[in-house]
């Protein structure tokens, strides 16, 4: 016999996504569901923005990689309570890894909570996590046509942060036509040129960070 | 890429549909993916066949189908279906008003039924 079904196949997901959601709306919490290809420098842009901001914001880290604590054990350097998810080589973290990784972590005295996705401009999209923004970085060591090939994860996405701009005099990169193309997928994408290693940009992205967290608090 | 984990989902769902109505062989899964999910049909048939296999779901077969694209202009409420090679700036073919639109279809990923006995 037929069976209509009509049921999402990531419903386990979306569920999972809601209750996250749910619970971090319960702390107050900022949740970012950081995004890039691997090599981008997610987590040197990351270790940067902890150390900048801290003493002014409690941040909490879930680092999802394929393999090793490496990243863990760079963000715990910066004083950031963090764990690490590994995935074996799965390509994307679901809501099932993140409440795990929250149990672990404890999400009480945090005001934001950052995810840091496996490298991957293509399956984590796919995946609600239950956060508050996607943030997707694109350095330019990339190419400038990076959101015309993945659009949908731009599409997704509230942050843009254009990452390694002190390497602009060295490499072939045209900001302007990458954030053209960003903003063609994504009308109301925010865009942040930044430099982690030098700091240029950074204050720009800060203060999103800390606006947006005001807003969060708001609503609560 | 993550059709394993897509697979994951759709085995899940199966057993309980096939629970809920009291069937035990699964013949066929027919699921829709939108043109915007980054899903591959081959991709999806290969993992579906290796996570079945050696279980009681051996053998069953797993239909795709593709939902188009369609949206609604943003400007002049046109709904249309963009071509391929138009999938990036969608102009309009009313008003050409380019980018922005509502999407219709094409997001979806879903079990639309199954066959069992």
């Amino acid at each position: 016999m037929q069976v209509e079904v009509a049921r999402p196949i990531l419903e386990s997901n979306d569920t999972g996504a809601a209750q996250l959601r749910r619970r971090f709306a319960a702390h107050g919490l900022l949740v970012l569901n950081l995004l890039s290809s691997p090599g981008s420098g997610k987590t040197t842009l990351l270790e940067r923005t902890l150390t900048d901001l801290r003493g002014m914001l409690r941040f909490g880290v879930i680092e999802g990689d394929c393999q090793t604590e490496n990243d863990a054990r760079r963000v715990a350097a910066t004083g950031a309570r963090a764990v690490q998810i590994n995935t074996y080589g799965g390509c994307h973290l679901d809501s099932a890894m993140v409440a795990q990784a929250c149990d672990q972590l404890g999400l009480e005295d945090l005001d934001v909570l950052v995810i840091e996705n496996v490298g991957n401009l293509v399956c984590p999209a796919e995946f609600d996590l239950g956060e508050d923004a996607k943030i997707t970085i694109l350095s330019v060591t990339e190419g400038d046509d990076k959101p015309e090939k993945y659009p949908f994860i731009f599409s997704q996405s509230q942050v843009m942060l254009l990452s390694k701009i002190d390497l602009l005099p060295y490499v072939p990169f045209d900001p302007e036509r990458a954030s053209t193309f960003a903003r063609a997928v994504n009308p109301d994408l925010a865009i942040f040129p930044v430099a982690a290693l030098t700091g240029q940009g950074m204050d720009a992205w800060y203060t999103w960070l800390k606006e947006r967290l005001a807003a969060k608090r708001q609503d609560h | 890429m993550h059709e394993l984990s897509l697979v994951e989902g759709i085995l899940a769902i199966v057993r309980e549909e096939l629970a809920k109505h009291g069937l035990c062989r699964l013949l066929r899964v027919r699921v829709k993916h939108g043109a915007l999910t980054a899903v591959v049909p081959e991709a999806l048939e290969t993992a579906f066949e290796v996570l079945t296999a050696g279980t009681d779901l051996a053998g069953a077969l797993l239909e795709t189908e593709l939902v188009p694209l369609s949206v609604r202009c943003r400007s002049c409420g046109q709904e249309f279906s963009p071509k391929d090679e138009d999938r990036f700036l969608m102009p309009c073919p009313a008003c050409g008003a380019e980018l922005g639109h509502t999407v219709l279809t094409g997001r979806e990923l879903l079990i639309d039924s199954i066959e069992a006995e």
